[in-house]
């Protein structure tokens, strides 16, 4: 990313309030997270310690853990399967075989704690081994194909339902040109409590996250980024219900980017707020360990707001999501904050609005690899307005030095895409990167033309937006309809009997170790 | 009236045509695609364009006449309403012969996460400056957002009195949305809902003719603002209300 001189005149003194606003905003947040553990994160924490599999029923082996637990959860569950491995003298595999016919490993009493202390030192040995091989692996082959990834990053979805039909989809995506490839999640899964088992050939308007799937596409994009000198990136959903289990199995698996958003969940979703609050801290502290870049949620408030009127929601929310991914040991690289293309196309001068917005977001988030998303809500069916849509939404894209580019498919309202629809997309987004491919240094704007001021607008208002929400409290925001004017109840919404105080000596090894590593905290 | 497509010239039968074959890319394919579209019926074939999408698959737009025609008075559709009021007139409508605020249901319901239907018809918005139902001043709208259970909606417009539940519908892979929509009928008619309360189906790839196979009042598809389900459900009712007196 090349570093920018304010084209659009925005102040640094404003820049520096709004972030300033954020930190004040997330501070009382970040002391509820602190004190508090959720279902999900006690079943990521086993997962990263070994637990997997699932019974005949299909229930997961951490979902059998986590009910053997109940109540106990608040003290954190990993003790009991350390202890289990202790006591019974087995391995996570021959152990997870024994949970999935039905024993129960919470009523093994207890060894001494200094031996469940060392087993998770060994334990976490290990996965901090994977995980640095993955990162390692993942940056030698990021350096060797360098000179072969675009800028912005050309990012495209597949969407079939089977794995093995994303396989093919994926793998001729990215022999077309495409640098990162994400496996839509079936319609659903962000609200089921558990991640299913095992490789999935059935889904609606997606495939299911599963570690298997992970690892299959994996495999397969790894084959192609071999034939093609060109590493290719994936990408999952690390949302919903299950964050940090979806965190933990991406950083298992060498997944290379996340959807992960502060308050998706909770606005789109109907998540608790504590719950998903709780959980992003946690799988934000995976991601990061595992040098995974996120990309946050910003996009949908356009999608059920006016993208002129509400534009500054956008930022509110891309400061929030920067200082809670801070909070949470991530570095400014590894932050894909999102916003998007979805102004009217009818509105007269909407272009400019468009490129002064997504410029702005470039140089107030200057080191951010930020996610930039497609027209969606304006397109018709009309193909070939799409695909002119969607030229134009290229053009911003290289205009602003945009670092993740999720291409626009000229069938977009009609059907999940078509092999040939990515083609004219990947086409379409090539032509304009190589065309105008030095635009972007060439060009300046009038100091108080249309962009400028449009850019200090948007910037004013979200300034002004922050103070309202810092007066409020965000949870009290949420709930007044602040954010995408969707209202949300502190105590509503699904998965809040699954959010627990800590107890006196609550045991988390895999929180410690990740605290350490990315020294979050005191 | 016979029709047949114009592309130049009358009845000159011209169709434009784009597909994906599994075979690589070369004359052979080019050949191959050529003879696909003749076996569709299309004469004076044209492939203009072929490229490669892997190894193993190839795209092609093709060009082709045909001489097949349609009797154009034979073919029977009914649109749910033939002339929509605006967001005024059906104000005034309700007040005039209901002297009541009319109570309006919906939801994206199943597993279907997408609102941005439901959101275009009823949040006070609306879409491409149509105002949404909320905005109307003789309506009582409540979009209770997407993945809804259709027990719960059903249950919403029971408790409510709705006069019109409606459903959207946007994901339609393998067809999901027929099995959920068919569900909501089967519980409607269960609660004996049915020819009380207006069920109303929107989407993208839904519309009036489905909506009626399937048991529904009216369907809308795409293109569809506030004001044309606005206008159908008081006319709707209204024409309940006087036929029963």
């Amino acid at each position: 990313m090349t570093p920018l001189k304010s084209k659009l005149g925005l102040s640094k003194p404003k820049i520096d309030r709004a972030r300033e606003l954020a930190a004040e905003i997330t501070a009382p947040v970040q002391e509820f997270i602190d004190t508090h553990t959720t279902v999900t994160i006690e079943r990521a924490t086993l997962r990263l310690l070994g637990a997997d599999g699932a019974n005949d029923d299909g229930v997961p082996v951490p979902n059998l853990i986590a009910a053997q637990c109940g109540a106990k959860l608040s003290g954190g569950a990993a003790a009991f399967y350390l202890n289990a491995l202790l006591k019974l003298d087995k391995k996570p595999a021959e152990l997870n075989k024994e949970i999935e016919k039905g024993l129960n490993i919470c009523e093994i009493p207890l060894t001494d704690a200094k031996r469940i202390q060392k087993k998770a030192e060994e334990i976490i040995k290990g996965l901090d081994a994977r995980i640095a091989g993955n990162v390692t692996h993942r940056n030698a082959q990021l350096k060797l194909s360098k000179d072969k990834i675009k800028s912005p990053m050309i990012y495209v979805i597949v969407a079939t339902g089977n794995i093995y039909e994303d396989v093919k989809q994926a793998q001729a995506a990215a022999h077309q040109g495409a640098d990162i490839i994400a496996v839509i999640r079936t319609t659903g899964q962000s609200l089921l409590d558990y991640v299913p088992y095992g490789a999935t050939t059935e889904g609606f308007g997606g495939t299911y996250a599963t570690q298997e799937n992970f690892r299959i596409m994996r495999k397969a994009l790894d084959e192609t980024g071999e034939k093609e000198g060109r590493y290719v990136r994936l990408v999952n959903y690390c949302s919903g219900l299950c964050m940090p289990e979806i965190a933990a199995m991406g950083a298992l698996e060498r997944l290379d980017m996340m959807l992960n958003d502060s308050m998706y969940g909770i606005l789109f979703r109907d998540i608790n707020m504590y719950r998903t609050l709780t959980d992003q801290f946690f799988s934000r502290m995976i991601n990061t360990a595992a040098d995974i870049i996120i990309n946050t949620g910003e996009d949908n408030y356009l999608t059920t707001s006016d993208a002129v009127e509400k534009a500054h929601t956008v930022l509110a929310s891309q400061f929030l999501n920067e200082r809670f991914a801070a909070g949470a040991g991530m570095p400014a690289r590894l932050m894909g904050l999102g916003h998007a293309f979805e102004i009217n196309p009818e509105l007269k001068n909407g272009f400019l609005y468009e490129y002064a917005q997504a410029l702005m977001a470039r140089e107030i988030f200057p080191e951010h690899p930020l996610k930039y998303m497609p027209p969606t809500k304006f397109m018709t069916g009309d193909v070939f307005k799409g695909l002119a849509m969607n030229t134009l939404f290229n053009f911003v894209s290289k205009a602003t030095g945009q670092g993740i580019h999720l291409l626009g498919m000229l069938t977009e309202a009609i059907h999940t895409p078509y092999l040939q629809d990515r083609h004219l997309a990947i086409d379409n987004a090539l032509y304009v990167h190589n065309t105008m491919a030095d635009f972007m240094d060439e060009i300046e704007f009038k100091k108080d033309g249309v962009m400028a001021r449009r850019a200090r607008q948007v910037l004013d208002e979200t300034v002004e937006m922050l103070e309202e929400v810092k007066r409020h409290g965000l949870f009290t925001a949420i709930e007044t309809g602040m954010f995408a004017e969707i209202k949300r109840p502190r105590d509503g919404g699904k998965g809040f009997d699954g959010v627990y105080e800590k107890a006196a000596g609550y045991y988390n090894p895999v929180e410690a170790y990740l605290k350490k590593k990315l020294k979050v905290g005191k | 009236m016979f029709i047949k497509p114009y592309g130049d010239t009358s009845n000159d039968g011209a169709v434009q045509l784009s597909f994906t074959l599994p075979v690589k890319n070369c004359g052979r394919a080019k050949e191959a695609a050529r003879l696909y579209v003749q076996k569709l019926g299309f004469q004076k074939v044209d492939v203009v364009h072929a490229a490669a999408l892997s190894e193993d698959f190839t795209f092609f737009v093709a060009y082709g006449k045909t001489d097949v025609s349609l009797d154009y008075d034979k073919v029977e559709y009914a649109e749910a309403v033939d002339k929509y009021m605006s967001m005024d007139e059906v104000n005034e409508f309700i007040k005039t012969h209901f002297k009541r605020k009319l109570v309006i249901v919906g939801a994206c319901t199943g597993t279907d996460a997408h609102t941005v239907g439901i959101d275009a018809i009823m949040n006070m918005k609306g879409y491409n400056h149509h105002f949404g139902l909320e905005r109307y001043p003789m309506i009582e709208a409540l979009n209770m957002g997407s993945q809804v259970p259709n027990e719960k909606i059903l249950a919403k417009a029971k408790e409510l009195k709705a006069d019109a539940v409606l459903v959207s519908q946007i994901v339609t892979q393998k067809d999901v949305h027929i099995k959920n929509l068919t569900e909501l009928i089967e519980l409607a008619e269960a609660e004996k809902m049915r020819g009380k309360t207006l069920l109303v189906m929107g989407g993208p790839r839904v519309n009036n003719k489905l909506a009626k196979e399937l048991g529904y009042d009216a369907g809308f598809g795409a293109g569809t603002y506030a004001e044309h389900v606005a206008t159908f459900v008081v006319k709707k009712l209204y024409e309940r209300m006087t036929t029963r007196k």
